[in-house]
């Protein structure tokens, strides 16, 4: 194949409505007839003039999460073209990353995906362990930290974009149920890290401190009740006619568009295509625990519903079999280059002082290089691009953003939709700004 | 399994490889800009590379270094479960600051594409839509350079507290060459 | 009402209207970034904003009275925020909700405005990254403290000359198509009326 100039033609859904669409009696092949007065007025209707109208959605719109919009070009309900518009929280994530050093990126971190920051500090974390070559000296304790964390994180990435694009589809319930069962793992997440929301809990080389004591017990009491409200929504919506009618068949991409687009995690298992980091490439200890890849068929809406339920329940059983299986030990690598020391030896030894001061103020000496790392996102898979010049900073820190690649084929999966439509295929997609235009 | 995409590469166009290494487990391949379609359809189509996936698409600025900008594509095949990063590299005067377009290859490479555009400045021949896509239009100037100073804002709605940057102080500013401007 | 506390008799009839203002905040969440999700807290079962009267987002400006800022405000929102704060009918307040739209938080460069307040008048801060649903509570409650004593936005005493030159001519009208009349012609929004 050559190199072509053009993008692909998007519609496909839109092909498969004009070919049933009789344009003599303005219906879809299929419907029944009309009456004989409707008939007329039918008739009378369609001499009259059309014309298509540029519809407007966003960037502050209650769907729209704020930021992102949407120019619609719309004939009628259906929608002839869209032009997809992010950027509205570009925050110059790498610019801020050039100026800091490696251990400040942190922060900057959790705020990409905001709705599971674990997995983002996990995967920096990875990142520059990979560019200083001590992936395999990590504490097994610290690995096994890293996966419980991230696994609560990813079950509160799923809770929040099935409850709330529920709730865009009039489920208000839901989202309370959804809100409980999120404060659950919040709570866990907060006895960990201190924060709520944006916890900056991993370290290079480890995790900030060790699980407190009475973790396992609570954490395996939440998770049943986690498991009570996920209950509580399946039965409340799964067969449900509005639901499904608006879910099913609704915003459908194929396996090999999604691939060429970029897709990956729940929205790419929705087409059937089982590609997960964790499995496929493992990293950290997931080779260590028995789960399954969810995978739906469609790669519409309900199937990325169904991925996005499935996971959390393999997500719930990886935390429960890492309780388990977890070792005692250290929780961060024991490397006076890397990691800080005891706050004991700062106080009192002259040495733990010189080095603590040295980390905090001129950073981690990172070798010159480049490093490509990948893990397992919420969203799919969230890579980190580390470039090192040898100096304390990063001379890049480039986010892979998961979001951003799925938003790019929101115009391939809205254009033949109605309007409606829009709001369960981007609640479905679950772009978060934050890391979508970083 | 990955070093033999290396080895594929060097056998089947040898003319348009600059250079292979492999660091920390990722393999890279610096390519000739002008066989960069070729290499990257090979590596699409070849079944026993099959890379489905551009996984990312960016650029590194290397200020003061001639070429100064490196392109840098990361791709994954699902089928093989391997990856591979193919690179670049380009100047920075006018006419040379180009690539040709990925977009008949892959679809990703229409948004990625857009944003090295909007945040480097790296043109991409043939493109079918070529517009900025985070920043807005009336931005002068590319961010992510390396001279373009962090705290150069260039606000929308003029403000008595931080006057608009005008064209003029922008390329002051977007020429000097200091990381961290106050 | 009550007429059983005295303190709660209104004297005068301002009294009691900036009462029911503040037991009715009709809420606008302009929702941009990582405070959102603690503001689907702050509205969630837990935390329970119905107690404070303000439950009822407003997906439309027109019918909304307390702009919540939520989140990060960039260069490019900055138009978008101020248009929707132009189409709210007055008697309106705002809270930032958050550091970023109060300061910036530790975003300072050339994408990320200063704070909201650089082209909206602001009542209320809350800071916090993002603020736990106890701190907003205690904004929404210092925001109804401020209503009923009927004091002005923050800006007055804070001495920020943006809002201050902003409020002075808010007596302009706001037209039907979002365009602000509250700017100089130079400063307004393009010709073809494109938001950015």
């Amino acid at each position: 194949m050559t190199a072509a100039t053009e993008l692909r033609q998007p519609p496909t859904v839109a092909s498969d409505l004009a070919q049933t669409y009789d344009p003599a009696t303005g219906r879809q092949a299929g419907e029944s007839p009309l009456s004989p007065s409707m008939q007329q007025f039918a008739e009378e209707a369609a001499q009259l003039p059309t014309e298509e109208v540029i519809v407007n959605m966003g960037p502050s719109h209650p769907a729209m999460h704020g930021t992102v919009r949407v120019v619609l070009r719309i004939d009628g309900e259906l929608i002839k073209d869209a032009d997809v518009q992010v950027g509205y929280l570009h925050r110059g994530f790498e610019k801020e990353c050039e100026g800091s050093t490696w251990s400040q990126i942190f922060p900057y971190v959790d705020r990409l995906n905001y709705v599971s920051p674990m997995l983002n500090n996990v995967g920096f974390a990875m990142a520059v362990e990979k560019l200083l070559g001590i992936t395999d000296q990590v504490p097994e304790r610290a690995e096994y930290i890293r996966v419980i964390a991230g696994e609560l994180a990813r079950i509160s990435d799923h809770l929040t974009c099935i409850t709330a694009s529920l709730a865009e589809l009039g489920g208000l319930t839901t989202f309370f149920y959804g809100n409980r069962a999120r404060e659950h793992v919040w709570e866990l997440l907060e006895d960990l890290s201190g924060a709520r929301l944006t916890h900056s809990y991993a370290r290079i080389g480890g995790v900030a401190w060790d699980l407190t004591e009475d973790f396992a017990d609570k954490t395996r009491v939440k998770l049943e009740k986690i498991r009570g409200y996920i209950t509580d929504i399946r039965t409340l919506v799964e067969r449900n006619r509005i639901f499904l009618d608006r879910m099913e068949g609704v915003g459908v991409i194929s396996a090999a568009d999604a691939i060429s687009y970029g897709i990956t995690g729940p929205c790419l298992r929705a087409c059937d295509v089982a590609y997960d980091v964790r499995r496929d490439q493992p990293y950290s200890v997931y080779d260590h625990f028995d789960f399954d890849v969810a995978v739906s068929e469609g790669g519409d809406n309900l199937a990325r519903y169904l991925v996005r339920i499935e996971e959390m329940a393999q997500s719930m059983s990886i935390i429960e079999q890492a309780l388990v299986q977890i070792p005692p030990g250290p929780v961060i690598i024991d490397d006076p280059i890397v990691a800080l020391p005891a706050k004991r030896e700062v106080y009192n030894s002259i040495e733990g002082m010189i080095a603590h001061f040295k980390l905090i103020m001129d950073g981690i000496k990172v070798p010159p290089g480049e490093a490509y790392s990948y893990t397992e996102g919420g969203n799919g898979e969230l890579g980190f691009y580390v470039v090192s010049d040898g100096s304390g900073r990063p001379y890049k820190c480039r986010c892979r953003p998961p979001s951003f690649y799925t938003t790019s084929a929101l115009r391939q999966m809205i254009v033949g939709a109605n309007i409606a439509d829009v709001v369960p295929i981007f609640g479905s997609i679950n772009m978060i700004g934050g890391e979508c235009d970083r | 399994m990955a070093q033999s995409v290396l080895r594929i590469l060097q056998e089947r166009v040898p003319h348009a490889i600059v250079e292979t290494g492999s660091y920390v487990g990722d393999d890279m391949a610096l390519v000739e800009r002008d066989h960069l379609i070729e290499v990257l359809t090979l590596l699409k189509e070849d079944p026993s590379l099959d890379f489905s996936m551009l996984t990312d698409l960016t650029v590194v600025d290397w200020l003061g270094q001639d070429p100064r900008f490196e392109v840098v594509y990361q791709l994954y095949s699902i089928h093989h479960k391997h990856r591979v990063r193919i690179k670049a590299s380009v100047g920075e005067a006018e006419d040379q600051c180009w690539v040709p377009t990925a977009t008949g290859l892959w679809m990703a490479a229409a948004w990625a594409e857009r944003e090295a555009w909007d945040l480097y400045g790296v043109r991409f021949r043939g493109h079918p839509d070529l517009r900025r896509i985070l920043m807005y239009e009336e931005f002068v100037g590319h961010p992510l350079r390396k001279d373009y100073p962090q705290n150069a804002r260039q606000p929308l709605i003029r403000r008595p507290d931080a006057p608009a940057t005008d064209d003029q102080t922008t390329r002051l500013l977007a020429n000097s060459h200091d990381r961290r401007v106050e | 009402m009550s007429n059983d506390n005295p303190s709660f008799v209104p004297t005068v009839l301002q009294d009691a209207v900036n009462w029911a203002q503040k037991f009715s905040l009709f809420t606008y969440p302009f929702a941009t970034a990582c405070c959102a999700m603690e503001f689907m807290s702050t509205m969630g079962s837990r935390y329970d904003i119905a107690r404070f009267g303000a439950e009822f987002p407003r997906f439309s400006p027109r019918q909304a009275d307390l702009l919540l800022v939520i989140g990060t405000i960039t260069e490019r929102q900055a138009p978008v925020l101020r248009r929707i704060y132009d189409q709210m009918p007055d008697p309106k307040w705002v809270l930032a909700f958050g550091v970023c739209a109060s300061t910036g938080g530790f975003y300072q460069n050339y994408t990320v405005m200063p704070g909201a307040d650089q082209v909206i008048p602001v009542d209320v801060y809350v800071p916090g990254c993002p603020p736990r649903p106890e701190q907003v509570l205690d904004g929404l409650m210092a925001l109804q403290r401020r209503i009923q004593e009927h004091r002005g936005h923050s800006q007055r005493e804070l001495g920020n000359t943006a809002a201050i030159g902003y409020r002075d001519r808010r007596h302009l009208p706001v037209l039907s198509d979002g365009t602000s009349m509250t700017l100089g012609p130079e400063e307004r929004m393009p010709k073809d009326g494109r938001v950015r």
